[in-house]
């Protein structure tokens, strides 16, 4: 079985800090992480792999020279090869041009069973790219799975996380999935993972090499624009009561409700 | 003048309420534009379409068929892409629920045009081009987006206007012919295991009683749910909350876990981590309660009470029983 997991290398969200004075998100340029939800396809491919026998895992990301680090951390923990697409004319692209870019891709390595990604990214957030993947290939898109059921050379049945409960549904091969939180409890890389990692070669892909229509890449190849960017002030000044007792404070809560008209 | 679409959602029965709150975002748009307002609704044995009118569409697009009686992302897309073609719509707008996150990209991606996902606010540019503003990186940024091509197409997270009530509608239902190519799937439906509880899912809920940490243990969560009882809500938890097996995972609010924006956000024993402030901060009301006067969430809250949230929601709780008698 040929499993491919798409990850994304987004900024670090455990090192940002609120501006007090401005209320807005301060972000160090320099720390980057693997999406920490991709970090459950990555570990559903590993656990996969070690059912089946003859798997073989690999990861494709889309993003600066540096997103290799990424690739790197799937690597330590038990995929085995990873291709990171970088070029300039990548740049500014949309969940559109990322989605066709990542196909091209793809279909350049070719062959694969099994295409695995995250519910979505922590920066952007739109959860857009895996599905527009799978679309851009033309294979089946399961999306929000919380449980691979059945797996085999053939087909897959998964669960999944939608309102209300969880739905239980099966494609045959080759297919899309997009794995929520719920699916597993990602591993620590080992020693042997982390050397295995270090002297991994990480394969470059270019515009040409993935014979993109470079009318569909990048910002130009993108259907949507930002036109305008702000930062919304998180931060409120509410009242902020010392509690007494609990019956007080019970009181206090009771009438700030009151007054909201919430009771 | 190709119109303004909705995208309903008919399941298990009934059409969720999300389809009402779609309908007042186009609506605005529709009459921004002086264009007609549709909704779409794919399924099988649909009821309620009435609902649809009285709360803005000018005409419904239905396709009622049983081989479309669960949601199959290749059939509702295909459907989907054949209307599109036919009627030449110039705005689609779903909801960011799991149906409008599946099928939007995919129909998107066919369609060879943009999407933006999770719109919190959506307006009609000067030069009559859709503006389309959601938040990013946990609600730090806020982008305006606009798209090049045609349709227009967003999703719409829940909550982020009220439905309205509309009489002015034409009432016309239309039942396009859809050719059996379209029907044809790839996906095999097993089954739907609906949760025990009975729960709005937390993104569509009016009141979210959150706990974390701060409530020191399962059993104390048992007051947060009568407290959303009392209140009409539901419970929501941070994920130090879910970790402990405190409360499953469809209840955690924040970066990795839903995204929130209820008319009332309590956080009882939640620290305010910014992953966690990421998934409520667009709430319009938030008390929070902590022992710890220093604790971020103090920040974001209109209203706080330091001391110890498992006392307080008990004399609260209390205090509710006694306003009843
Ligand atoms: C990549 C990433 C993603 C994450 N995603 C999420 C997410 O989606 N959602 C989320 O919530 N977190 C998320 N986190 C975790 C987040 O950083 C915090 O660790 C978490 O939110 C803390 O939960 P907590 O507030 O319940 O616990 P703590 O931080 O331990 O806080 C408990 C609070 O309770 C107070 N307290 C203690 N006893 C009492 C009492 N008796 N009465 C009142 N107050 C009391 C304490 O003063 C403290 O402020 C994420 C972290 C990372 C790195
Ligand atoms: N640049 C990228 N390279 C590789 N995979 C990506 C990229 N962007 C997004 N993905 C994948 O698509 C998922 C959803 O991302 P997003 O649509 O940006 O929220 C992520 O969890 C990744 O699995």
């Amino acid at each position: 079985m040929k499993i491919c997991v798409l990850i994304k290398q987004v900024p670090a969200t455990d090192k940002v800090k609120i501006d007090e004075k401005t209320g807005t998100m301060v972000r160090s340029e320099m720390e980057a992480e693997l999406n920490p939800l991709d970090m459950y396809a990555v570990e559903e491919a590993v656990r996969i792999k070690e059912r089946l026998k003859d798997a073989h895992i690999t990861v494709i990301t889309m993003g600066p020279p540096s997103a290799s680090d990424a690739i790197k951390d799937a690597i330590s923990i038990g995929c085995d090869d990873g291709y990171l697409l970088t070029d300039r004319r990548f740049a500014g692209a949309d969940t559109w041009a990322t989605a066709y870019t990542l196909s091209a891709a793809i279909k350049k390595i070719g062959g694969f069973d099994l295409v695995l990604c995250g519910e979505r990214a922590t920066d952007g957030e739109t959860g857009q790219v895996g599905p527009s993947v799978g679309s851009q290939m033309g294979i089946p898109v399961l999306t929000y799975v919380s449980e691979i059921v059945e797996l085999t050379d053939k087909y897959v049945r998964v669960k999944r996380a939608i309102e209300g409960g969880h739905e239980i549904v099966e494609v045959d091969l080759p297919a899309l999935i997009s794995v929520v939180k719920e699916i597993n409890d990602p591993r620590i890389p080992n020693l042997s993972g982390k050397l295995k990692a270090k002297s991994a070669q990480v394969k470059n892909f270019d515009a040409i090499s993935i014979e993109a229509d470079q009318s569909k890449i990048g910002l130009g190849g993108s259907p949507t624009r930002v036109v305008k960017v702000f930062y919304p002030k998180l931060t409120r000044s509410g009242q902020i009561l010392r509690s007494k007792d609990p019956q007080s404070a019970a009181k206090a809560l009771l009438n700030f409700l009151k007054s909201k008209e919430i009771i | 003048m190709p119109g303004v679409w909705t995208l309903a959602e008919f399941r298990e029965g009934v059409i969720n309420s999300v389809s009402y709150e779609l309908l007042a975002w186009g609506r605005s748009l529709a009459d921004t534009l002086n264009v007609e307002l549709s909704s779409v609704v794919l399924g099988y044995e649909i009821k309620d379409v009435e609902t649809l009118f009285d709360h803005g569409a000018d005409t419904v697009y239905k396709v009622d068929d049983k081989r479309i009686e669960h949601f199959l992302p290749d059939s509702y897309s295909n459907i989907l892409f054949s209307l599109v073609k036919k009627y030449d719509p110039q705005i689609i707008i779903a909801s960011a629920t799991t149906y409008g996150r599946t099928i939007m990209p995919i129909l998107s991606t066919k369609l060879n045009t943009g999407l933006t996902a999770d719109c919190t606010k959506l307006e009609i540019g000067e030069d009559g081009t859709l503006l389309q503003t959601r938040p990013a990186i946990g609600g730090n940024v806020m982008a305006t987006i606009r798209t090049q091509t045609r349709p227009q197409m967003a999703t719409v997270r829940p909550r982020s206007k009220k439905p309205i009530s509309y009489d002015k509608s034409q009432r016309k239902v239309i039942v396009p012919e859809i050719e059996d190519e379209l029907f044809k799937s790839a996906y095999r439906w097993i089954k739907f295991e609906r949760d025990e509880s009975t729960d709005l899912p937390i993104q569509e809920a009016d009141v979210v009683i959150a706990g974390g940490r701060g409530m020191k243990d399962e059993k104390n969560f048992e007051m947060l749910y009568e407290l959303a009882k009392k209140l009409n809500g539901v419970v929501g938890a941070s994920r130090t909350a879910v970790d402990m097996g405190w409360i499953p995972y469809s209840h955690q609010v924040g970066l990795s876990g839903k995204t929130v924006s209820p008319h009332l956000y309590m956080a009882f024993g939640i620290s305010g981590a910014i992953q966690h402030i990421a998934g409520m901060s667009s709430s319009d009301i938030v008390i929070a309660v902590n022992t710890d006067p220093d604790a971020p969430i103090f920040n974001v809250a209109d209203f706080g009470i330091i001391g110890d949230a498992t006392e307080i929601i008990r004399e609260l709780l209390k205090a509710l029983g006694d306003e009843n008698e």
